[in-house]
């Protein structure tokens, strides 16, 4: 018989202002195997740990019960508490009466009644409950990144640096991502390129940095210290190593048509590309699509043209795998599509942009060499208007319900660039709301309107009515002179909404890591574990987990990279002892387990058993401890009741259910 | 192929010519209007207040007959269209409100309707069920070199969730459709803005105001000449505007098209 | 907040027209859209602020109203789903519902006539005007 504690946590008035904590403390006395019950203001504290310590020696405790909240917030901290007060940590369990209970009900009395029904399930199981210990597994002491933009860069270069090795896996020709393509930064306005191509130099120099690009991560096994990943090298058709970068194949090649990816489809590129001139590698791929050797066998001017022997139309996709010991996401976000908010003209008029290809329009290596100018016509605009939450904060399907964070700092970037190069050009902002939280940032805004004459204008933007003259007629609200205004305008900017990369929920698939309704990747715990999956091993970096400005994505690069490299830094892991075991006796060898089994954690052998006497060999089930992740599926699905999950066993889940129904 | 068919009240009068050109029309295209018996009218204008169900019975009426006679309906008139479609919706989705006009209509239907039927409004018909290429080949008299303006106005479009007729922020099909009746469509930004539409009763010059809006734009981008779906805008598009900018049913052109305008007008004179 | 009246019909608003005011951001994007905007002494985006503050005295009376002209551009472009066209007409139902509040009487329609009028424009008319 077990001598069971129950610890009834008040949680401050959490709990104990919808639950009456005394009364869970006193009914717990009167369950099986219980000596000891008490409440107290906060469970969590030294105090209320070291009370649970006191009683285990006290009562000689054989087993514990916390009624409190949930276990993702605390039963390692009581679990912990109780190792070093003596006893088996898995001889701890929680009762969650707040998430379950406290912060869903108001009525006092059949909260109450409720917290008691769940304390008593837990105290059921914990009489059933054996120590467990816990196997070791090994870390592979290696790093997988996802994503070749500052996110990753960043956390590549933290992760080397401590001295392990890292490869990024970055889907496009070159690193760089999203920020190579902006034009200037931030509140400093300093310029994007000097400030990123240096890091980009620097890890793809970095001695334990290995990049492939142009590459997908294609399958992911295993756990946390030891995955497996297949990564698929997509044929470049270039070969790596010959290839001296000289450009005289992309100079050469007739088919110059294809939209230009980094410049948002603003100009062309040719089929044999680098993205950009510090494109690292500084080696071109071949877009097959757009190749005329590849659609019509005619041509192969790019091989005859290279002097280096480079080129080789044969080249396939090939797949590397490797292992790691933890895998950082870092796929970043695009703007949204606007096909959803032509009331803004986008498709209709090639002088209403996004704000990305304003700042490819700005860039002195974009479609226009960094002169503003109207796609249009090439004239110079003197009006410029801009229109802030495109697709931001909206409750309906066309857009997104959260705010991208990032567009009022860029539109006030914009504005002030545009008004400093071109003090002509009128620049007017439509705006819901100015967001500007973070350090110098509100002063960057005031100081448009203040030092630029930025016109901020608060409402939203109805229409926009291209005008037979090519000008464009913006017809918005001024809702604090509760006017509506027809602007005229040479030129549209839209703050289009962010999203997470499409990719993300492929990726977020292979790895098991959870996924919110907006495909941004979620955090272990919102507060405290902001750069962890709640999938072990998988760490987040950058807009692939919530929209984010540079200063906060190289900050919390840098936070994903310091949580891979405290697993790195382990020779062994613990792992979970609530795995799946096989009572041999039971078992028909009938594969059902093993083929639900998502871990592979299930083989089948030829084994004499001792079944009441008769020796036999039967083929019998045998789980690989280190593989299985207890997740209980083959326990479900095993037809003669022979899978057991050990801390978690049929036996301990029935007496909770009976216990609820008592 | 046979559709049930709604006129509504106006292309019975002031309009019949939309009337007599879709039907013409629909002939040498191989579909056939079958006029629904005893229509009602539909009220001009959607109710849209969720307690408002009597002024919603006519149309459930409309739907309820194409529903026994197992056909999709057809309208032309815009507002007609809206209305129907919006109330078939109602029909469809909104339990309150099927729940109380099937109430009201217990001793007229043999079952309750639930918004089986499939309306189409005319242009649907001949972009999903004919196909604007096969127009094409059936054209006799293309009307080559004319620049023509279509005119959506509001009620086909919005809202474009329970219309679902097109984008409503910038469509498609009527410009496909003076395509395929060999024109060249101009597009104008103001051709999914109102033309004021019954506020020209009481308050004409608001309606002036927003047809001059439409009608300056649609010249200002070239257009000769207008095209409409609905009575009430060609209306008010006529009345209200000094421009000269002739506005025609896109069922007048499709009949002159495909080559039975003449023949359809004497049949109206008789 | 309004008086008891105003409380009970600011509550009928919202159960005819389906909306709710709260969802409003606030971002006049249904008044910067509204082709009657100048005709209008309450505007698109207050007519949510006045039905969230039961102030519907003001709204009954407004000429507003009467110069909507139910084109939904407001209903398709509100990003909050608030459709304030709706509002509109439920403040516009509370008016005519009530009785001798009609808009458009039966007496006006003789001279209002033009041989080429649409029938439908009058039974639109009546429709929106006129219990």
């Amino acid at each position: 018989m077990q001598r069971i504690g129950v610890f009834v946590c008040h949680c401050g008035s959490n709990i104990a202002a919808t639950v009456d904590v005394s009364k869970v403390a006193e009914m717990a006395l009167m369950e099986p195997g219980v000596v000891h019950a008490e409440d107290y203001q906060y469970m969590c504290s030294e105090a209320g740990q070291a009370k649970i310590a006191e009683a285990i020696h006290e009562k000689n405790l054989t087993g514990i019960v916390v009624c409190s909240c949930s276990p993702r917030m605390h039963e390692t901290t009581f679990r912990n508490a109780a190792e070093r007060a003596g006893l088996n940590p898995y001889m701890v369990e929680i009762a969650n009466i707040r998430e379950h209970c406290s912060w869903i009900h108001k009525d006092v009395e059949e909260a109450t009644k409720k917290a008691v029904i769940l304390m008593r399930a837990a105290v059921a199981k914990v009489n059933l409950n054996t120590p467990l210990k816990p196997g070791e597994s090994r870390v592979t002491k290696r790093a997988l990144v996802i994503g070749g933009g500052i996110a990753g860069i960043q956390t590549a270069l933290d992760i080397a640096d401590a001295g392990y090795e890292v490869d990024i896996v970055e889907k496009t020709p070159s690193i760089g991502g999203r920020m190579s393509q902006l034009d200037k930064t931030f509140p400093t306005l300093d310029c994007s390129a000097c400030i990123l191509t240096p890091k980009m130099v620097e890890a793809s120099a970095h001695e334990k940095i290995n990049i492939y690009t142009y590459s997908e991560v294609e399958n992911v096994s295993g756990f946390v210290g030891d995955f497996t990943v297949d990564i698929r090298k997509k044929a470049r058709h270039v070969d790596m190593d010959k290839c001296t970068g000289c450009g005289v194949c992309q100079e050469k090649c007739p088919s110059k048509k294809a939209p230009s990816e980094f410049n948002r489809g603003l100009n062309t590129r040719s089929a044999i590309y680098t993205p950009f001139a510090q494109a690292i590698p500084n080696v071109p791929v071949i877009d097959c699509d757009n190749c005329l050797k590849f659609k019509t066998g005619k041509c192969g001017i790019c091989a005859k043209v290279c002097q280096a022997g480079a080129i080789d139309y044969e080249q396939q996709d090939e797949i590397v795998t490797e292992k790691y010991g933890a895998i950082v996401v870092a796929t970043g976000f695009d703007t949204i599509k606007l096909d959803k908010y032509d009331e803004y003209a986008y498709s209709q008029s090639p002088d209403v942009i996004t704000s990305l290809e304003l700042e490819r329009v700005m860039n002195a290596a974009g479609p226009t060499h960094g002169h503003l100018e109207r796609l249009s016509d090439g004239k110079a605009p003197k009006e410029i208007v801009f229109v802030q939450c495109v697709g931001s904060r909206c409750a309906d399907d066309r857009g997104k319900p959260y705010c991208s964070k990032i567009c009022c700092m860029y539109t006030a970037k914009h504005a002030m660039l545009i008004r400093d190069k071109y003090p002509d050009v009128n620049v007017t902002v439509f705006y819901i709301d100015v967001r500007t939280p973070g350090k110098n940032f509100d002063e960057f805004y005031r100081r448009a309107v203040e030092q630029y004459g930025v016109d901020y204008i608060k409402g939203q933007v109805g229409k926009v009515i291209p005008q037979p003259d090519g000008k464009l007629l913006v017809q918005a609200s001024d809702l604090l002179d509760n006017k509506q205004i027809l602007k005229e305008a040479d030129m549209v900017v839209l703050a289009t909404a962010i999203e997470p990369n499409p990719d993300v929920r492929k990726i977020a698939t292979m790895l098991t890591a959870s996924i919110d309704t907006n495909n941004f990747l979620t955090e272990a715990h919102a507060k405290l574990r902001p750069v962890e999956s709640p999938t072990a091993g998988i760490f987040l970096s950058g807009v692939c987990q919530g929209p984010k400005d540079i200063p906060e994505t190289v900050a919390q690069a840098g936070a994903a990279a310091v949580k891979a490299i405290g697993l790195l830094a382990k020779d062994k892991l613990l792992t979970n002892p609530c795995t799946a075991q096989a009572d041999e006796l039971l078992c028909n060898g009938c594969s059902t387990c093993k083929n639900v089994c998502p871990y592979g954690a299930i083989t089948y052998e030829e084994k004499e058993v001792n079944d009441h006497g008769i020796r036999e060999v039967r083929r019998v089930a045998n789980v690989n401890n280190a593989l299985c992740q207890g997740c209980g599926a083959c326990t479900v699905a095993c037809p003669s009741g022979a899978m057991d999950l050990q801390g978690f066993s049929n036996r301990q889940i029935i007496a909770e259910v009976d216990a609820i129904c008592r | 192929m046979k559709y049930s068919y709604y006129p509504g009240c106006t292309l019975k009068t002031k309009a019949v010519k939309l009337d007599a050109y879709a039907r013409a029309s629909a002939k040498v295209l191989g579909f056939e209007l079958e006029e629904v018996k005893d229509w009602q009218c539909c009220g001009g204008v959607y109710p849209l207040g969720v307690d408002e169900i009597g002024t919603k019975l006519s149309s459930v009426r409309t739907l309820n007959a194409a529903k026994e006679k197992g056909q999709d309906l057809v309208t032309i008139c815009s507002a007609c269209h809206h209305v129907i479609k919006r109330v078939n919706d109602d029909m469809k989705n909104v339990e309150d409100i099927r729940f109380k006009a099937n109430n009201y209509m217990k001793s007229e239907l043999s079952e309750p309707y639930e918004g089986e039927t499939t309306v189409l409004h005319y242009l649907e018909v001949l972009r999903d069920k004919i196909g604007f290429d096969e127009i094409k080949k059936k054209v006799v008299n293309p009307l080559t070199g004319k620049k023509i303006g279509a005119y959506y106005g509001c009620l086909l479009l919005r809202p474009g969730k329970i219309m679902g007729f097109d984008d409503p922020e910038n469509p498609a099909i009527m410009e496909d459709f003076i395509r395929a009746i060999g024109a060249e469509p101009v597009i104008y930004p103001y051709r999914n803005e109102c033309c004021g539409g019954y506020i020209s009763l009481k308050e004409k010059e608001m309606s002036e105001n927003m047809c001059k809006k439409i009608t300056e734009s649609a010249e200002g981008f070239g257009a000769d000449m207008l095209i409409t779906a609905c009575p009430l805008c060609k209306y008010n598009l006529n009345k209200n505007t000094e421009k000269e900018i002739p506005v025609y049913y896109f069922t007048e052109l499709l009949a002159e098209a495909l080559g039975v305008k003449e023949r359809c007008e004497e049949e109206a004179a008789m | 907040m309004g008086s008891g009246k105003e409380k009970k019909q600011a509550e009928k608003i919202k159960e005819i027209s389906g909306v709710n005011p709260l969802k409003c951001m606030k971002c006049g994007k249904c008044s910067a859209t509204c082709p009657s905007f100048d005709e209008m002494d309450i505007k698109p985006h207050q007519f949510v602020s006045y039905v969230i503050n039961e102030d519907i005295e003001s709204l009954v009376k407004s000429q507003s109203l009467w110069k909507c002209l139910s084109c939904f551009a407001c209903v398709e472009r509100c990003p909050r789903d608030v459709k304030p066209g709706k509002l509109i007409d439920a403040a516009r139902q509370i008016v005519i519902r009530e009785k001798g509040m009609d808009y458009l009487k039966a007496d006006e329609i003789p001279e209002l006539l033009d041989p080429e009028l649409p029938q439908q424009l009058l039974v639109s008319a009546f429709r929106r005007y006129r219990r």
